[in-house]
Order: C-alpha cells, then sequence, then structure tokens
C-alpha cells in the first residue's frame, strides 16, 4: 500500500501518525509531497524517525517539492526522488494508496 | 459623516490630524513553510504594503517559517512563483531586521549560511524580548 503524507512533520502530526501505524508493515511505501518533504532532509530531529522506517518500507519524496523549497542537497540518502510521472506509476504499481489528511 | 467616515475605513479616522504621520513599530512572524499553503507570500504582501506606509517594520521567522529563507529554491516545476528573491530586495524598502530564531533552525538541521539573505539569528527568550516590544505584532 501507497501512503501519502503533504504537510509538515514540524507544524503537524501527520507524518508521525503514518509513521505509528504504517512504518513496519513489510511491503508498504511512503511517499513524501508538498510540505512533508521536509522531512526527507538531513539533520533536522526528524530524520531517525524516517531512517527507522526506511529500514522496512520505501520511501519516496516528489523531486518538484523537494526543489521548489531549496532542499535538494540535503535530502537523506536512500530516499528515492520520483517526478509527477513517477508519482503517478506509484500509484498505479500499488493495489491502493492513502492521502493521509 | 464622521461615522460613516470611520465605518467605511474600518474604524480608522483619516480626518483625524495625529493619526498620520505616526510611527508604531509592526513585527510580522512568519511560521509557516512557503508554497505549501498561501501564508509565507501573502505575509510578505502585507510587509511591502506596511513599508509604503513608512512604519517601522521588523520579520520574525519562527518554526517552518525559516524555511522561507533557505537558499536555492527552484519552483518552475511545481508551477508556483518563486518570491524568495523579495526577501533580497526588502532592504530596498527599509527593511532590514530580519529576525530567526536559532532553535527553529537547528530542529531543521539548518545554519545561518543556508540562507539567502541577511539575518540577526536570535534565541527563543531574545525573539520574545522583541515582540514584547511591539506595537502591533501580525502573525501568519
Amino acid at each position: 500500500m501507497l501512503h501519502i503524507v503533504n504537510k509538515s512533520p514540524f507544524e503537524n502530526q501527520t507524518l508521525d501518525s503514518c509513521l505509528r501505524v504504517v512504518g513496519n508493515v513489510q511491503g508498504a511505501a511512503l511517499l513524501l509531497t508538498e510540505d512533508a518533504v521536509f522531512a526527507a532532509t538531513k539533520g533536522s530531529i526528524i530524520e531517525g524517525k524516517i531512517k527507522t522506517a526506511m529500514s522496512t518500507i520505501k520511501v519516496y519524496a516528489l523531486w518538484p517539492d523537494v526543489e521548489a523549497r531549496g532542499m535538494q542537497d540535503r535530502v537523506i540518502e536512500g530516499i528515492k526522488m520520483v517526478d509527477y510521472g513517477g508519482f503517478v506509476d506509484l500509484v498505479a504499481e500499488h493495489s491502493n494508496c492513502q492521502s493521509w489528511l | 459623516m464622521g461615522e460613516e467616515m470611520t465605518e467605511a475605513t474600518g474604524g480608522i479616522d483619516f480626518e483625524d490630524e495625529d493619526a498620520s504621520g505616526v510611527i508604531k513599530k509592526f513585527m510580522f512572524v512568519n511560521r509557516k513553510a512557503p508554497y505549501g499553503t498561501i501564508y509565507a507570500l501573502e505575509a510578505l504582501e502585507v510587509v511591502l504594503i506596511s513599508a509604503a506606509f513608512d512604519q517601522d517594520v521588523s520579520l520574525a521567522f519562527l518554526d517552518d517559517g525559516v524555511y522561507q529563507l533557505v537558499k536555492g529554491q527552484h519552483t518552475k516545476a511545481i508551477d508556483v512563483k518563486n518570491f524568495s528573491p523579495t526577501y533580497r530586495a526588502l532592504e530596498g524598502y527599509d527593511i532590514e531586521k530580519l529576525y530567526v530564531e536559532k532553535e527553529s533552525l537547528e530542529q531543521r538541521g539548518l545554519t545561518e549560511a543556508d540562507l539567502l539573505v541577511d539575518v540577526e539569528v536570535m534565541s527563543s527568550a531574545d525573539i520574545a524580548k522583541m515582540m514584547a516590544e511591539q506595537d502591533v505584532v501580525i502573525s501568519f
């Protein structure tokens, strides 16, 4: 299952909730979009949480949102970048998806 | 007529001679990342308007607001205007007081060197002190 989060991890509990529920579910994938891409950056207090999740689930970030926010040189190694086409592919590849609101 | 006038002008009496030429200390508090919501851009618009009225303007950047000032923003692919160069233009409008909270930078793995404009990095306590000195604080 694909999980999509679009809110900053610093102002909202959505990413925490998502990782609590699916952070250790085999085969799950997480796509970070919009302000959630800040969770994909090195050196923040969120990095540990994301890295822990990455040992089990695949984590992706939407490149146009990363680049818009000037975060392109700060992305945690192992997080895969996808463009809009890649976003569509992820949705198509997974049996279902959830946008966490 | 006076009553009508104040209603139409949101309670501001433009007939009052004493009101003209008064300079107040305005602080705009920015706590949202750019692009995910419209707050950062709207704050910038209001800041520029207040500068046109020759007010004593300062900007504070806390929490995700610090992301507004990060270098290297490229927004072509999300089809949104990159307004980050505007922060560098504020100096031209005599807006030179940009305060950034140290704790917010640190939590996000950022340093002053990652920012696109000269700022004063201050502790939460010092930011609180600055806020307390303002006539008007507007939060975005």
